[in-house]
């Protein structure tokens, strides 16, 4: 039987354990329903839970090993000389799954004893499927009756519900750890795999990025090199450029909308300026090809200089436009939480408007401010879209905006999509640069937090 | 901002005051135009941005819009029942396999019945799309009964017609013009005269998944993509998020291992995409074994990314709730339990609805994990399922723009129209829900 269904069915018997379950309270409460210790559908629920949490507990092991028992059992009869070699047999059990799955194999003729292998999978995998729906129901009427049998006035099934409710509000509330778990183990395990093939200090230290690695001994262009420096320069240029163009903008629009602006005006141009921020980052990508990359290049030849069509000026700058709210928002919040009363203190003394913002109410909001741009650099170096449309692929050393670079996200992307081979230098060294991007945005953002929370000046 | 007054002459040397108040006098003009130089400078990063956003839009707005349209041939096909079912036993498998392409061409070229060499020929056949013959066979296939009759049919015209019709070629280029041959274009401009070819509703870029020939590519493939997607991101953030924020706001103390929790939150609000999709690749696919391009692997990791920002949310409206709600509750027997679901959490549903469709928009538009997991393989067909591999917009929006042929960029643009309107839909519920069941206390 499918899983789907399978649950559904469960469902279907829970709900009649409810019904089963309330009825059962109020017989043996024996018509005065006071003697209950908990409200009737209290007992409903309890049978219910019981009736199926076992059986969904029993369902996710199941599927979690069915594959892997299966795979074994099947890979016990093959011929010996398809069991021998490692990579022989993965590459039959591969074609058995496909099979199984209705799919084409590769060449007309298929193997005997793999179509055999594939029928005896297919075979199991009913049988596993059976059994599994038929021990699925027993757990369910066997806790579901045992729960029903329970119930008697002084059992408390409110607590009993509460605890599992309870049980499960934790749990949710872990996943946020696992999931930073998740990420550190899954990019930290592929990254040590790659630093025993490659020394950590090429990767760190290197000056050549080139990550196709030959096949054949006599393949052009395939040196395999790692050293990510070239990598970094790039990112670091683009989110420059890109910080260039967005803490100004940004900054200057927060201080215009809320100390110049009149009503009026802020209702209108806030929401358009975080209309920037809604944009899916795939648009600013094909935005940056479609409008900025020509814009840039054209302008080039108009001043005699040569940019590359795929310049670190132009994705730097759409990223730009694309943190311009982010800057402009969080400097927002920080500028209107300055009070009023140092503003009219500075006017008192004659200031006029733009002295008292830029003498008195930006350094009182710094550090905010501070923290807002590191925030917002984080975020531009992990921006991957725009880069990927925007920038080039190749690695170049240079500090120079008008060439093509490339950056961390980049590179990811190009090691990983499309084929690839697992343990192969050139897909290990994709999450050797995801544990380096984790860890630089991880950093910039507790300095950020840091710093906002150290020089937050409290006010009453 | 008057100029002030200068009296020059009229300052005894001795007067301390009096010199204060001149130097402030002399620095007035100095500070106004500062000042004044501030608040422009002020102005313009205001207006920067909006000439970004009216830039982005336009751009955007005036290439996608010429997707809805796409050229198509009118054809007087004449449904010939020798040619097409010589048995006449009106047999799907033989109705199926019978040459529609021979009948398309052989169409066209009565409409032409000058050209008679074979290069000629061929070449008056690459007007039409390879989708033509696929649509006069789908017609024939839902209603054989058309077999022996004659009906006019608008077939789809090829991309580089397309393009020409659209004014996006040079039509006396040397060498032809993008891609058609002067003869081409000739024939073109008759079909034009007789009213044979137009731009016309295209219903393919609505209905159909991707194609490699753009004028038979849509985008519809890539909607189911992304709904079953946000299907199984919703349907696993928000429980998992709104019972994370209820433990955090009604059950746990402070100590040390909710701190814990709250600072995992936060930090997993900054990381970046890639990130995520670094971890569905390595823990979903390859270590769990999960299929890889499907909806189900990108709508968990989609979850994974999108559970901050619902926790956040949620959170906030939960604290919206006044005390004096709970402590009602409580004051009237009920447990701790009761009183946060049956009175509490129905107060902050709409707050916790708002983040969750929020949330949602902000999933729909991410790309980066997805390529990660391999939602960026081609995939003609369209997924009816979590488990179908399938694409999404976003990505279709990427694989599209990648296209050299010119026919896709005003696709691209159309496609990210199409997000947009999604999104936009879904920040307009958002906001009519918070301003229809927000209560203030």
């Amino acid at each position: 039987m499918q899983p789907v269904p399978l649950v559904l069915l469960l469902l279907v018997l829970s709900s009649l354990a409810f019904y089963l379950g309330r009825r059962r309270s109020l017989l043996v409460a024996n018509g005065g329903i006071r003697v209950l210790h908990s409200l009737p559908d209290y007992y409903g629920y309890y049978v219910a839970l019981w009736c199926s949490i076992p059986p969904l507990l029993l369902l996710t092991a199941w599927l979690a090993f069915e594959p892997a028992i299966i795979t074994k059992l099947v890979v016990a009869e093959l011929p010996r000389e398809m069991r021998e070699s490692e990579q022989r047999l993965s590459l039959v059990v591969n074609d058995i799954t496909n099979i199984v799955k209705g799919d084409e194999v590769g060449g007309q003729d298929v193997d005997p004893s793999i179509q055999a292998a594939a029928e005896r999978y297919r075979h199991l995998q009913g049988l596993s499927g059976t059994s599994l729906a038929l021990l699925a129901l027993v757990f369910a009427i066997g806790s579901g009756t045992y729960a029903l049998r329970n119930i008697r006035p002084e059992l408390r099934a409110r607590n009993r519900v509460e605890g599992v409710i309870r049980f499960f509000l934790i749990a949710s509330s872990t996943i946020a750890i696992f999931t930073t778990i998740g990420i550190v183990l899954s990019v930290l395990v592929e990254a040590i795999r790659f630093f025993q093939k490659i020394p950590i200090t090429d990767f760190i230290f290197g000056l050549k990025w080139s990550p196709q690695i030959a096949m054949r001994a006599d393949q052009v262009g395939g040196s395999g090199a790692f050293g990510a420096v070239p990598l970094f320069t790039g990112t670091l240029l683009i989110s420059g450029i890109a910080l260039l163009v967005a803490v100004p903008i940004g900054l200057m629009s927060a201080i215009f909308l809320s100390e110049y602006a009149s009503r009026h005006i802020r209702t209108i141009a806030k929401p358009v300026i975080e209309v920037l921020a809604g944009i899916p980052t795939v648009v600013y990508g094909f935005f940056a090809a479609l409008v900025v990359a020509p814009l840039i290049r054209d302008s080039g030849v108009a001043f005699g200089v040569n940019i590359s069509s795929e310049s670190a000026l132009t994705a730097g700058m759409v990223m730009g436009i694309m943190i311009i709210p982010f800057v402009s928002s969080l400097a927002d919040d920080v500028i209107n939480a300055v009070p009023q009363a140092l503003r009219d203190g500075s006017y008192g003394i004659g200031a006029t408007k733009s002295e008292t913002i830029r003498q008195v109410v930006i350094p009182a909001a710094l550090p905010g401010i501070v923290g807002g741009i590191l925030l917002a650099a984080s975020r531009a170096i992990g921006e991957t879209m725009i880069v990927v449309m925007a920038a080039g692929l190749t690695a170049n050393l240079t500090a120079n905006p008008f060439e093509a670079v490339t950056t961390v996200t980049v590179q990811i992307v190009t090691l990983l999509v499309g084929d690839q081979e697992f343990d192969s230098p050139k897909t290990l060294a994709a999450f050797a640069l995801g544990l380096v991007l984790f860890l630089a945005t991880l950093g910039l953002n507790i300095i950020a937090l840091h710093i906002v929370r150290k020089y937050r000046e409290q006010y009453e | 901002m008057s100029k002030p007054v200068q009296t020059p002459g009229a300052r005894p040397e001795n007067a301390p005051r009096r010199k204060t108040i001149d130097t402030v006098r002399a620095g007035l003009a100095r500070r106004y135009a500062r000042e004044r130089r501030f608040r422009f400078f002020g102005l313009l990063a205001v207006t920067i941005s909006f000439i970004f956003v009216a830039l982005l839009f336009t751009s955007i707005i005036a290439t996608g819009h010429q997707a809805i349209w796409q050229t198509q041939i009118r054809l007087d096909v004449n449904f010939d029942a020798q040619f097409l079912d010589p048995e006449g036993k009106r047999e799907p498998k033989v109705l199926a396999a019978a040459d529609y392409s021979g009948l398309v061409k052989k169409t066209l070229a009565e409409a032409f019945p000058e050209v008679t060499a074979r290069p000629d020929k061929r070449m008056l056949s690459d007007l039409l799309s390879t989708g033509a013959a696929f649509q006069v066979r789908e017609m024939v296939t839902s209603d054989p009964d058309l077999i022996g009759k004659k009906q006019s049919v608008w077939v789809t015209a090829n991309d580089t017609v397309d393009m020409l019709i659209k004014g996006h070629v040079e039509r006396n280029a040397e060498g032809g013009a993008g891609g058609l041959q002067q003869k081409q274009v000739a024939w073109i401009d008759q079909l034009v005269q007789k009213g044979q070819l137009e731009k016309r509703f295209n219903k393919t870029f609505f209905t159909r998944g991707d194609s490699r020939e753009p004028e038979l590519a849509g985008i519809w493939g890539a909607v189911a993509g992304s709904f079953y997607t946000l299907l199984v991101t919703l349907m696993l953030s928000f429980p998992v998020g709104v019972a994370a924020a209820i433990y955090l706001e009604e059950f746990a103390k402070t100590n040390p291992w909710t701190d814990l929790i709250e600072v995992n939150i936060n930090n997993l609000a900054a990381v970046p995409s890639i990130v995520f999709g670094l971890l569905g690749l390595a823990v979903f696919i390859n270590f769990f074994g999960m299929p890889r391009s499907t909806p189900i692997v990108g709508g968990i990791v989609l979850a994974l990314m999108t559970l901050p920002v619902i926790i956040v949310a949620s959170r906030a409206a939960l604290k919206a709730v006044p005390p004096s709600i709970r402590d009602g509750a409580l004051g009237v027997g009920a447990s701790k339990v009761q009183t946060v679901f049956h009175h509490v959490v129905p107060l902050a549903m709409p707050g916790m609805l708002t983040g969750a469709i929020i949330g949602m928009a902000r999933a729909l538009g991410e790309t980066a994990p997805l390529l990660m997991i391999g939602m960026v393989a081609f995939i003609a067909d369209i997924p009816h399922g979590v488990v179908d591999p399938a694409t999404g917009l976003p990505v279709q929006i990427y694989l599209w723009a990648d296209s050299p042929e010119r026919a896709f960029m005003e696709r691209t643009s159309a496609a990210i129209l199409v997000l947009l309107v999604f999104m936009v839909l879904m920040n307009s519920v958002a906001v009519v829900l918070r301003k229809r069941f927000e209560r203030r206390w």
